[in-house]
Protein backbone atom coordinates (compact mmCIF):
# COMPACT_ATOMS: atom_id res chain seq x y z
CA UNK A 1 0.00 0.00 0.00
CA UNK A 2 2.83 2.38 0.87
CA UNK A 3 6.21 1.82 -0.68
CA UNK A 4 8.94 4.20 0.42
CA UNK A 5 12.00 3.99 -1.79
CA UNK A 6 15.25 5.62 -0.82
CA UNK A 7 13.83 8.93 0.39
CA UNK A 8 16.44 11.64 0.90
CA UNK A 9 15.88 15.22 2.05
CA UNK A 10 18.65 17.76 2.20
CA UNK A 11 18.32 21.03 4.10
CA UNK A 12 21.29 22.97 2.87
CA UNK A 13 24.07 20.51 3.47
CA UNK A 14 22.25 18.73 6.29
CA UNK A 15 20.80 15.32 5.45
CA UNK A 16 17.57 15.39 7.46
CA UNK A 17 16.45 12.13 5.82
CA UNK A 18 19.14 9.92 4.42
CA UNK A 19 17.85 7.05 2.29
CA UNK A 20 14.77 5.76 4.09
CA UNK A 21 13.19 2.64 2.55
CA UNK A 22 10.29 0.55 3.86
CA UNK A 23 6.86 -0.74 2.88
CA UNK A 24 3.56 -0.84 4.71
CA UNK A 25 0.85 -3.29 3.71
CA UNK A 26 -2.90 -3.05 4.19
CA UNK A 27 -3.80 -4.00 7.75
CA UNK A 28 -0.46 -2.94 9.14
CA UNK A 29 0.12 -0.22 11.72
CA UNK A 30 3.65 1.02 11.48
CA UNK A 31 5.11 2.73 14.55
CA UNK A 32 7.62 5.34 13.55
CA UNK A 33 10.08 6.01 16.35
CA UNK A 34 13.23 8.02 16.73
CA UNK A 35 14.81 10.75 18.83
CA UNK A 36 13.90 14.41 18.27
CA UNK A 37 15.20 15.64 14.95
CA UNK A 38 15.68 12.12 13.58
CA UNK A 39 13.66 12.93 10.46
CA UNK A 40 10.27 11.34 11.20
CA UNK A 41 8.16 14.36 10.35
CA UNK A 42 10.28 15.15 7.31
CA UNK A 43 9.77 11.60 5.98
CA UNK A 44 6.01 11.87 6.51
CA UNK A 45 5.89 15.23 4.74
CA UNK A 46 7.55 13.66 1.72
CA UNK A 47 5.20 10.64 1.69
CA UNK A 48 2.16 12.95 1.81
CA UNK A 49 3.48 15.10 -1.01
CA UNK A 50 3.96 18.26 1.02
CA UNK A 51 7.74 18.28 0.56
CA UNK A 52 9.60 17.41 -2.63
CA UNK A 53 12.17 14.70 -1.88
CA UNK A 54 15.76 15.48 -2.84
CA UNK A 55 15.95 11.88 -4.05
CA UNK A 56 13.81 8.75 -3.92
CA UNK A 57 10.04 8.51 -3.94
CA UNK A 58 7.00 6.98 -2.28
CA UNK A 59 4.31 4.94 -4.02
CA UNK A 60 0.94 5.15 -2.31
CA UNK A 61 -1.80 2.80 -3.48
CA UNK A 62 -0.08 2.54 -6.85
CA UNK A 63 0.53 6.27 -7.35
CA UNK A 64 3.97 7.82 -7.34
CA UNK A 65 4.00 10.93 -5.18
CA UNK A 66 6.59 12.71 -7.33
CA UNK A 67 4.59 11.97 -10.51
CA UNK A 68 1.00 12.39 -9.43
CA UNK A 69 0.88 14.12 -6.04
CA UNK A 70 -2.83 14.95 -6.23
CA UNK A 71 -3.80 11.27 -6.65
CA UNK A 72 -1.67 10.42 -3.61
CA UNK A 73 -3.17 13.25 -1.57
CA UNK A 74 -6.66 12.01 -2.39
CA UNK A 75 -5.86 8.62 -0.83
CA UNK A 76 -4.11 9.80 2.31
CA UNK A 77 -5.51 11.14 5.54
CA UNK A 78 -2.74 13.17 7.12
CA UNK A 79 -2.44 14.60 10.59
CA UNK A 80 0.52 17.00 10.56
CA UNK A 81 2.59 17.54 13.69
CA UNK A 82 0.81 19.95 16.09
CA UNK A 83 -2.42 19.71 14.05
CA UNK A 84 -2.59 23.03 12.21
CA UNK A 85 -6.10 24.35 11.41
CA UNK A 86 -7.73 27.61 10.40
CA UNK A 87 -8.27 29.09 13.86
CA UNK A 88 -10.98 31.57 12.96
CA UNK A 89 -13.31 28.83 11.70
CA UNK A 90 -15.60 26.77 13.90
CA UNK A 91 -15.05 23.01 14.03
CA UNK A 92 -18.13 22.52 11.84
CA UNK A 93 -17.03 25.08 9.26
CA UNK A 94 -13.51 23.71 9.16
CA UNK A 95 -14.52 20.09 8.69
CA UNK A 96 -17.12 21.21 6.15
CA UNK A 97 -14.36 22.93 4.19
CA UNK A 98 -12.18 19.82 4.30
CA UNK A 99 -15.12 17.67 3.18
CA UNK A 100 -15.81 19.98 0.27
CA UNK A 101 -12.21 19.98 -0.96
CA UNK A 102 -12.17 16.21 -0.49
CA UNK A 103 -14.98 16.01 -3.04
CA UNK A 104 -18.15 15.80 -0.93
CA UNK A 105 -19.98 18.49 -2.83
CA UNK A 106 -23.63 18.02 -1.92
CA UNK A 107 -24.76 19.42 1.42
CA UNK A 108 -26.03 16.00 2.60
CA UNK A 109 -22.83 14.16 1.74
CA UNK A 110 -20.84 16.85 3.49
CA UNK A 111 -22.94 16.82 6.65
CA UNK A 112 -22.86 13.06 6.89
CA UNK A 113 -19.06 12.89 6.53
CA UNK A 114 -18.59 15.70 9.06
CA UNK A 115 -20.98 14.09 11.52
CA UNK A 116 -19.23 10.76 11.20
CA UNK A 117 -15.79 12.31 11.87
CA UNK A 118 -17.14 14.37 14.77
CA UNK A 119 -18.73 11.26 16.26
CA UNK A 120 -15.53 9.22 16.00
CA UNK A 121 -13.43 11.89 17.70
CA UNK A 122 -16.03 13.04 20.27
CA UNK A 123 -16.07 16.64 19.12
CA UNK A 124 -19.80 17.15 19.47
CA UNK A 125 -19.66 19.50 22.48
CA UNK A 126 -17.37 21.97 20.69
CA UNK A 127 -18.57 21.79 17.11
CA UNK A 128 -19.87 25.37 17.12
CA UNK A 129 -16.74 26.75 18.79
CA UNK A 130 -13.93 28.48 16.86
CA UNK A 131 -10.81 26.34 16.71
CA UNK A 132 -8.52 29.01 18.17
CA UNK A 133 -10.51 28.89 21.42
CA UNK A 134 -10.15 25.10 21.83
CA UNK A 135 -7.81 23.42 24.31
CA UNK A 136 -4.76 21.65 22.93
CA UNK A 137 -6.30 18.19 23.16
CA UNK A 138 -9.45 19.29 21.33
CA UNK A 139 -7.37 20.93 18.61
CA UNK A 140 -5.52 17.66 18.24
CA UNK A 141 -8.83 15.85 17.88
CA UNK A 142 -9.93 18.30 15.17
CA UNK A 143 -6.74 17.42 13.30
CA UNK A 144 -7.51 13.74 13.71
CA UNK A 145 -11.12 14.21 12.58
CA UNK A 146 -9.86 16.06 9.50
CA UNK A 147 -7.55 13.15 8.64
CA UNK A 148 -10.33 10.55 8.99
CA UNK A 149 -12.98 12.57 7.23
CA UNK A 150 -12.88 10.93 3.82
CA UNK A 151 -12.27 7.43 5.20
CA UNK A 152 -8.94 7.15 3.35
CA UNK A 153 -7.17 3.85 2.63
CA UNK A 154 -3.92 5.28 4.02
CA UNK A 155 -3.42 7.19 7.26
CA UNK A 156 -0.27 9.12 8.09
CA UNK A 157 -0.41 10.42 11.64
CA UNK A 158 2.36 12.54 13.15
CA UNK A 159 2.13 12.12 16.93
CA UNK A 160 -1.63 11.53 16.95
CA UNK A 161 -1.95 11.18 20.72
CA UNK A 162 0.17 14.23 21.57
CA UNK A 163 -1.68 16.43 24.06
CA UNK A 164 -4.57 14.03 24.67
CA UNK A 165 -5.72 13.00 28.15
CA UNK A 166 -5.24 9.34 29.11
CA UNK A 167 -8.84 8.43 28.25
CA UNK A 168 -8.60 10.02 24.85
CA UNK A 169 -5.24 8.39 24.22
CA UNK A 170 -6.84 5.01 24.75
CA UNK A 171 -9.82 5.98 22.67
CA UNK A 172 -7.66 7.10 19.75
CA UNK A 173 -5.52 3.97 19.97
CA UNK A 174 -8.50 1.65 19.81
CA UNK A 175 -9.97 3.73 17.02
CA UNK A 176 -6.79 3.37 14.99
CA UNK A 177 -6.60 -0.33 15.78
CA UNK A 178 -10.19 -0.97 14.67
CA UNK A 179 -9.85 1.02 11.49
CA UNK A 180 -6.53 -0.48 10.56
CA UNK A 181 -7.90 -3.81 9.36
CA UNK A 182 -8.60 -2.33 5.93
CA UNK A 183 -6.08 0.50 5.98
CA UNK A 184 -2.36 1.06 5.99
CA UNK A 185 -1.31 3.28 8.88
CA UNK A 186 1.93 5.05 9.70
CA UNK A 187 2.07 6.79 13.04
CA UNK A 188 4.95 8.49 14.75
CA UNK A 189 5.15 8.63 18.51
CA UNK A 190 7.45 9.10 21.47
CA UNK A 191 5.36 6.79 23.65
CA UNK A 192 6.85 3.33 23.50
CA UNK A 193 3.87 1.67 25.18
CA UNK A 194 1.79 2.90 22.28
CA UNK A 195 3.91 0.81 19.96
CA UNK A 196 3.41 -2.25 22.14
CA UNK A 197 -0.31 -1.59 22.38
CA UNK A 198 -1.23 -1.15 18.71
CA UNK A 199 1.62 -1.35 16.24
CA UNK A 200 2.22 -4.41 14.10
CA UNK A 201 5.66 -3.17 13.15
CA UNK A 202 8.31 -0.82 14.49
CA UNK A 203 10.73 1.34 12.58
CA UNK A 204 13.31 3.35 14.41
CA UNK A 205 15.09 6.05 12.54
CA UNK A 206 18.11 7.83 13.81
CA UNK A 207 19.93 10.64 12.03
CA UNK A 208 17.79 10.15 8.96
CA UNK A 209 18.43 6.41 8.60
CA UNK A 210 16.38 3.34 9.42
CA UNK A 211 18.15 1.44 12.20
CA UNK A 212 15.38 -0.99 13.15
CA UNK A 213 12.51 -2.46 11.10
CA UNK A 214 10.80 -5.42 12.80
CA UNK A 215 7.78 -6.57 14.81
CA UNK A 216 7.33 -5.26 18.37
CA UNK A 217 7.86 -8.81 19.66
CA UNK A 218 11.23 -9.12 17.92
CA UNK A 219 12.14 -5.68 19.15
CA UNK A 220 11.41 -6.70 22.73
CA UNK A 221 13.39 -9.89 22.20
CA UNK A 222 16.57 -7.89 21.56
CA UNK A 223 16.94 -7.57 25.33
CA UNK A 224 14.44 -9.91 26.98
CA UNK A 225 12.98 -8.43 30.11
CA UNK A 226 14.34 -4.95 29.50
CA UNK A 227 12.08 -1.93 29.26
CA UNK A 228 11.45 -0.74 25.73
CA UNK A 229 12.96 2.67 26.41
CA UNK A 230 16.19 1.02 27.50
CA UNK A 231 16.40 -0.80 24.17
CA UNK A 232 15.49 2.41 22.37
CA UNK A 233 18.26 4.26 24.19
CA UNK A 234 20.93 1.70 23.37
CA UNK A 235 19.98 1.84 19.67
CA UNK A 236 19.92 5.60 19.31
CA UNK A 237 22.64 6.64 21.68
CA UNK A 238 24.92 7.90 18.93
CA UNK A 239 22.25 10.51 18.30
CA UNK A 240 23.31 13.35 20.60
CA UNK B 1 -11.65 24.30 -11.79
CA UNK B 2 -14.20 22.90 -9.34
CA UNK B 3 -11.43 22.47 -6.75
CA UNK B 4 -11.04 26.25 -6.68
CA UNK B 5 -14.58 26.82 -5.38
CA UNK B 6 -14.14 25.58 -1.78
CA UNK B 7 -10.83 27.43 -1.46
CA UNK B 8 -12.43 30.60 -2.79
CA UNK B 9 -15.36 30.30 -0.39
CA UNK B 10 -13.18 29.70 2.64
CA UNK B 11 -10.88 32.60 1.88
CA UNK B 12 -13.65 35.06 1.02
CA UNK B 13 -15.77 34.22 4.06
CA UNK B 14 -12.56 34.30 6.13
CA UNK B 15 -12.51 38.08 5.78
CA UNK B 16 -15.78 38.20 7.67
CA UNK B 17 -14.96 35.59 10.30
CA UNK B 18 -12.61 38.01 12.01
CA UNK B 19 -12.74 41.80 12.36
CA UNK B 20 -10.11 42.11 9.60
CA UNK B 21 -12.64 42.37 6.77
CA UNK B 22 -14.91 44.87 8.49
CA UNK B 23 -12.01 47.05 9.60
CA UNK B 24 -10.61 47.01 6.09
CA UNK B 25 -13.93 47.99 4.51
CA UNK B 26 -14.44 50.78 7.05
CA UNK B 27 -10.95 52.18 6.51
CA UNK B 28 -11.21 51.90 2.75
CA UNK B 29 -14.51 53.76 2.61
CA UNK B 30 -13.52 56.43 5.13
CA UNK B 31 -10.28 57.06 3.29
CA UNK B 32 -12.15 57.23 -0.06
CA UNK B 33 -14.61 59.76 1.30
CA UNK B 34 -11.95 61.92 2.96
CA UNK B 35 -9.71 61.89 -0.08
CA UNK B 36 -12.48 62.58 -2.57
CA UNK B 37 -14.51 65.16 -0.65
CA UNK B 38 -11.94 67.03 1.39
CA UNK B 39 -8.53 66.54 -0.12
CA UNK B 40 -9.68 66.24 -3.71
CA UNK B 41 -12.29 69.00 -3.57
CA UNK B 42 -15.17 66.92 -4.89
CA UNK B 43 -17.66 69.81 -4.52
CA UNK B 44 -15.36 72.54 -5.74
CA UNK B 45 -14.52 70.64 -8.90
CA UNK B 46 -18.05 71.34 -10.09
CA UNK B 47 -18.09 68.28 -12.26
CA UNK B 48 -20.57 65.50 -11.82
CA UNK B 49 -17.96 62.74 -11.88
CA UNK B 50 -15.94 60.59 -9.55
CA UNK B 51 -12.68 61.49 -11.23
CA UNK B 52 -11.43 63.13 -8.02
CA UNK B 53 -12.00 59.84 -6.21
CA UNK B 54 -10.51 57.65 -8.89
CA UNK B 55 -7.44 59.88 -9.12
CA UNK B 56 -6.60 58.96 -5.55
CA UNK B 57 -7.05 55.23 -5.99
CA UNK B 58 -3.50 54.47 -7.14
CA UNK B 59 -2.29 56.02 -3.87
CA UNK B 60 -4.94 54.55 -1.66
CA UNK B 61 -4.31 51.10 -3.18
CA UNK B 62 -0.60 51.50 -2.53
CA UNK B 63 -1.22 51.17 1.21
CA UNK B 64 -4.47 49.29 1.48
CA UNK B 65 -3.89 46.45 -0.97
CA UNK B 66 -0.62 45.34 0.64
CA UNK B 67 -2.59 45.45 3.91
CA UNK B 68 -5.28 43.18 2.47
CA UNK B 69 -2.82 40.91 0.65
CA UNK B 70 -0.06 40.52 3.24
CA UNK B 71 -1.77 37.66 5.03
CA UNK B 72 -2.60 35.61 1.93
CA UNK B 73 0.38 33.26 2.10
CA UNK B 74 2.40 34.55 5.06
CA UNK B 75 -0.32 33.54 7.48
CA UNK B 76 -0.63 30.04 6.00
CA UNK B 77 3.10 29.65 6.43
CA UNK B 78 3.22 31.04 9.95
CA UNK B 79 0.35 28.96 11.32
CA UNK B 80 1.37 25.81 9.43
CA UNK B 81 -2.00 25.52 7.66
CA UNK B 82 -0.06 25.52 4.40
CA UNK B 83 0.81 21.91 5.23
CA UNK B 84 -2.87 21.13 5.54
CA UNK B 85 -3.74 22.98 2.35
CA UNK B 86 -1.07 21.27 0.27
CA UNK B 87 -1.93 17.79 1.47
CA UNK B 88 -5.49 18.26 0.28
CA UNK B 89 -6.10 17.13 -3.31
CA UNK B 90 -5.44 20.54 -4.89
CA UNK B 91 -2.65 21.75 -7.16
CA UNK B 92 -0.53 24.77 -6.31
CA UNK B 93 -2.13 26.71 -9.14
CA UNK B 94 -5.64 25.97 -7.87
CA UNK B 95 -4.69 27.09 -4.36
CA UNK B 96 -3.07 30.28 -5.63
CA UNK B 97 -6.05 31.11 -7.85
CA UNK B 98 -8.64 30.28 -5.20
CA UNK B 99 -7.06 32.56 -2.65
CA UNK B 100 -6.26 35.30 -5.13
CA UNK B 101 -9.75 35.41 -6.64
CA UNK B 102 -11.32 35.52 -3.19
CA UNK B 103 -9.16 38.46 -2.16
CA UNK B 104 -9.86 40.17 -5.46
CA UNK B 105 -13.60 39.70 -5.01
CA UNK B 106 -13.28 41.20 -1.54
CA UNK B 107 -11.43 44.23 -2.93
CA UNK B 108 -14.02 44.61 -5.68
CA UNK B 109 -16.66 44.65 -2.96
CA UNK B 110 -14.77 47.42 -1.15
CA UNK B 111 -14.51 49.44 -4.35
CA UNK B 112 -18.17 48.96 -5.28
CA UNK B 113 -19.28 50.05 -1.81
CA UNK B 114 -18.32 53.55 -2.88
CA UNK B 115 -21.28 53.36 -5.23
CA UNK B 116 -23.41 55.56 -2.93
CA UNK B 117 -21.01 58.32 -3.92
CA UNK B 118 -21.87 57.63 -7.53
CA UNK B 119 -25.54 57.98 -6.60
CA UNK B 120 -24.74 61.34 -4.95
CA UNK B 121 -23.05 62.41 -8.14
CA UNK B 122 -26.10 61.36 -10.13
CA UNK B 123 -28.36 63.26 -7.76
CA UNK B 124 -26.27 66.43 -7.82
CA UNK B 125 -25.60 66.55 -11.49
CA UNK B 126 -25.88 64.70 -14.69
CA UNK B 127 -22.92 62.33 -14.69
CA UNK B 128 -21.53 60.51 -17.65
CA UNK B 129 -22.36 56.93 -16.70
CA UNK B 130 -19.92 55.61 -19.25
CA UNK B 131 -17.06 57.40 -17.51
CA UNK B 132 -18.26 56.19 -14.12
CA UNK B 133 -18.42 52.58 -15.26
CA UNK B 134 -15.04 52.65 -16.96
CA UNK B 135 -13.64 54.20 -13.75
CA UNK B 136 -14.97 51.27 -11.74
CA UNK B 137 -13.75 48.72 -14.29
CA UNK B 138 -10.30 50.32 -14.25
CA UNK B 139 -10.20 50.44 -10.45
CA UNK B 140 -11.09 46.79 -10.11
CA UNK B 141 -8.55 45.77 -12.76
CA UNK B 142 -5.85 47.87 -11.13
CA UNK B 143 -6.71 46.37 -7.74
CA UNK B 144 -6.24 42.94 -9.33
CA UNK B 145 -2.76 43.85 -10.54
CA UNK B 146 -1.72 45.31 -7.17
CA UNK B 147 -3.10 42.23 -5.46
CA UNK B 148 -1.21 39.85 -7.75
CA UNK B 149 2.04 41.53 -6.77
CA UNK B 150 1.11 41.41 -3.07
CA UNK B 151 0.10 37.75 -3.25
CA UNK B 152 3.47 36.89 -4.74
CA UNK B 153 5.34 38.92 -2.12
CA UNK B 154 3.41 37.31 0.74
CA UNK B 155 4.52 33.89 -0.48
CA UNK B 156 8.14 34.90 0.10
CA UNK B 157 7.91 35.19 3.87
CA UNK B 158 6.00 33.94 6.87
CA UNK B 159 6.28 37.33 8.53
CA UNK B 160 3.29 39.56 7.77
CA UNK B 161 5.17 42.78 8.50
CA UNK B 162 7.91 41.90 6.03
CA UNK B 163 5.24 40.83 3.58
CA UNK B 164 3.51 44.22 3.92
CA UNK B 165 6.72 46.20 3.53
CA UNK B 166 8.01 44.37 0.44
CA UNK B 167 4.57 44.48 -1.16
CA UNK B 168 4.40 48.21 -0.57
CA UNK B 169 7.85 48.67 -2.02
CA UNK B 170 7.09 46.63 -5.12
CA UNK B 171 3.83 48.50 -5.71
CA UNK B 172 5.54 51.83 -5.06
CA UNK B 173 8.09 51.12 -7.77
CA UNK B 174 5.37 50.10 -10.22
CA UNK B 175 3.45 53.27 -9.41
CA UNK B 176 6.42 55.66 -9.49
CA UNK B 177 7.52 54.51 -12.92
CA UNK B 178 4.65 56.53 -14.36
CA UNK B 179 5.04 59.77 -12.42
CA UNK B 180 6.37 62.67 -14.46
CA UNK B 181 8.66 63.95 -11.68
CA UNK B 182 10.23 60.58 -11.40
CA UNK B 183 10.49 60.18 -15.15
CA UNK B 184 12.06 63.61 -15.60
CA UNK B 185 14.69 62.61 -13.11
CA UNK B 186 15.19 59.34 -14.93
CA UNK B 187 15.54 60.99 -18.34
CA UNK B 188 18.66 62.69 -17.07
CA UNK B 189 20.36 59.32 -16.94
CA UNK B 190 18.43 57.19 -19.39
CA UNK B 191 17.54 57.68 -23.08
CA UNK B 192 13.95 58.72 -23.76
CA UNK B 193 12.89 55.41 -25.22
CA UNK B 194 14.00 53.64 -22.05
CA UNK B 195 12.05 56.07 -19.86
CA UNK B 196 8.97 55.60 -22.02
CA UNK B 197 9.37 51.87 -21.82
CA UNK B 198 9.59 51.99 -18.03
CA UNK B 199 6.61 54.34 -17.81
CA UNK B 200 4.74 51.70 -19.73
CA UNK B 201 5.04 49.38 -16.77
CA UNK B 202 3.39 51.79 -14.39
CA UNK B 203 -0.03 51.43 -12.76
CA UNK B 204 -0.77 55.13 -13.09
CA UNK B 205 -0.05 55.37 -16.82
CA UNK B 206 -2.49 52.58 -17.57
CA UNK B 207 -5.12 53.67 -15.10
CA UNK B 208 -5.38 57.27 -16.35
CA UNK B 209 -7.42 56.44 -19.45
CA UNK B 210 -10.06 54.56 -17.45
CA UNK B 211 -10.81 57.64 -15.35
CA UNK B 212 -11.50 59.56 -18.55
CA UNK B 213 -13.94 56.97 -19.80
CA UNK B 214 -11.67 55.10 -22.18
CA UNK B 215 -11.38 51.33 -21.85
CA UNK B 216 -8.35 50.59 -23.96
CA UNK B 217 -7.74 46.86 -24.48
CA UNK B 218 -4.00 47.55 -24.09
CA UNK B 219 -4.57 48.77 -20.53
CA UNK B 220 -6.83 45.83 -19.72
CA UNK B 221 -4.21 43.44 -21.05
CA UNK B 222 -1.51 45.22 -19.04
CA UNK B 223 -3.31 44.83 -15.70
CA UNK B 224 -4.34 41.24 -16.39
CA UNK B 225 -0.91 40.17 -17.58
CA UNK B 226 0.80 41.84 -14.63
CA UNK B 227 -1.52 39.94 -12.30
CA UNK B 228 -1.00 36.74 -14.29
CA UNK B 229 2.76 37.03 -14.27
CA UNK B 230 2.84 37.74 -10.52
CA UNK B 231 0.68 34.71 -9.86
CA UNK B 232 2.92 32.58 -12.03
CA UNK B 233 5.88 33.64 -9.87
CA UNK B 234 3.71 33.00 -6.83
CA UNK B 235 3.21 29.37 -7.91
CA UNK B 236 6.91 28.99 -8.68
CA UNK B 237 7.96 30.19 -5.21
CA UNK B 238 5.48 27.93 -3.47
CA UNK B 239 6.59 24.88 -5.43
CA UNK B 240 10.23 25.52 -4.78
N1 LIG C 1 12.65 23.77 7.13
C1 LIG C 1 13.77 23.24 7.64
N2 LIG C 1 14.97 23.82 7.40
C2 LIG C 1 16.11 23.30 7.88
N3 LIG C 1 16.17 22.20 8.63
C3 LIG C 1 15.03 21.56 8.90
C4 LIG C 1 13.76 22.07 8.44
N4 LIG C 1 12.79 21.23 8.87
C5 LIG C 1 13.41 20.26 9.58
N5 LIG C 1 14.75 20.45 9.60
C6 LIG C 1 15.74 19.59 10.27
O1 LIG C 1 15.56 18.27 9.83
C7 LIG C 1 15.79 17.36 10.90
C8 LIG C 1 14.63 16.41 11.00
O2 LIG C 1 13.49 17.08 11.49
P1 LIG C 1 12.08 16.37 11.76
O3 LIG C 1 11.10 17.43 12.05
O4 LIG C 1 11.80 15.46 10.63
O5 LIG C 1 12.38 15.53 13.06
P2 LIG C 1 11.41 14.57 13.87
O6 LIG C 1 11.99 13.22 13.81
O7 LIG C 1 10.02 14.73 13.43
O8 LIG C 1 11.59 15.15 15.35
P3 LIG C 1 10.54 15.32 16.55
O9 LIG C 1 10.55 14.04 17.30
O10 LIG C 1 11.16 16.40 17.39
O11 LIG C 1 9.23 15.69 15.98
C9 LIG C 1 16.04 18.21 12.13
O12 LIG C 1 17.43 18.25 12.35
C10 LIG C 1 15.52 19.56 11.76
O13 LIG C 1 16.26 20.56 12.42
MG1 LIG D 1 8.32 15.43 14.28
Amino acid sequence: MIEVKGLVKLYGSKRAVDGVTFTVKRGEILGFLGPNGAGKSTTMKMITGFLQPTAGTAIVDGHDVTQDPVAVKRRIGYLPESAPAYGEMTVDEFLGFIAETRGFRSAEARTSQVNRAIGLTHLDPVRKQTIETLSKGYKQRVGFAQALLHDPPVLVLDEPTDGLDPNQKNEVRSLIKNMATEKAVILSTHILEEVEAICTRVIIISQGRVVVDETPAKFQARQPGARLDAIFRSLTQSDV
Amino acid sequence: MSQITPLFKREFLGYFRSPVGYVFLAVFLTASVILAFFVGGFFRSNTASLETLFNFYPWLFLFLIPAAGMRLWSEEKRTGTIELLFTLPVTTLQAVLGKYLAAWAFLALAILLSFPMAITVAYLGDPDWGVLISGYVGSILMAGAYLGVCSFMSALTKNQVISFVISLLACLILLFLGLSIFNNALSAVLPTWAVDLLANFSFSTHFAAFTKGIIDPKDVVYFLSLAGFSLFLNVVVLER
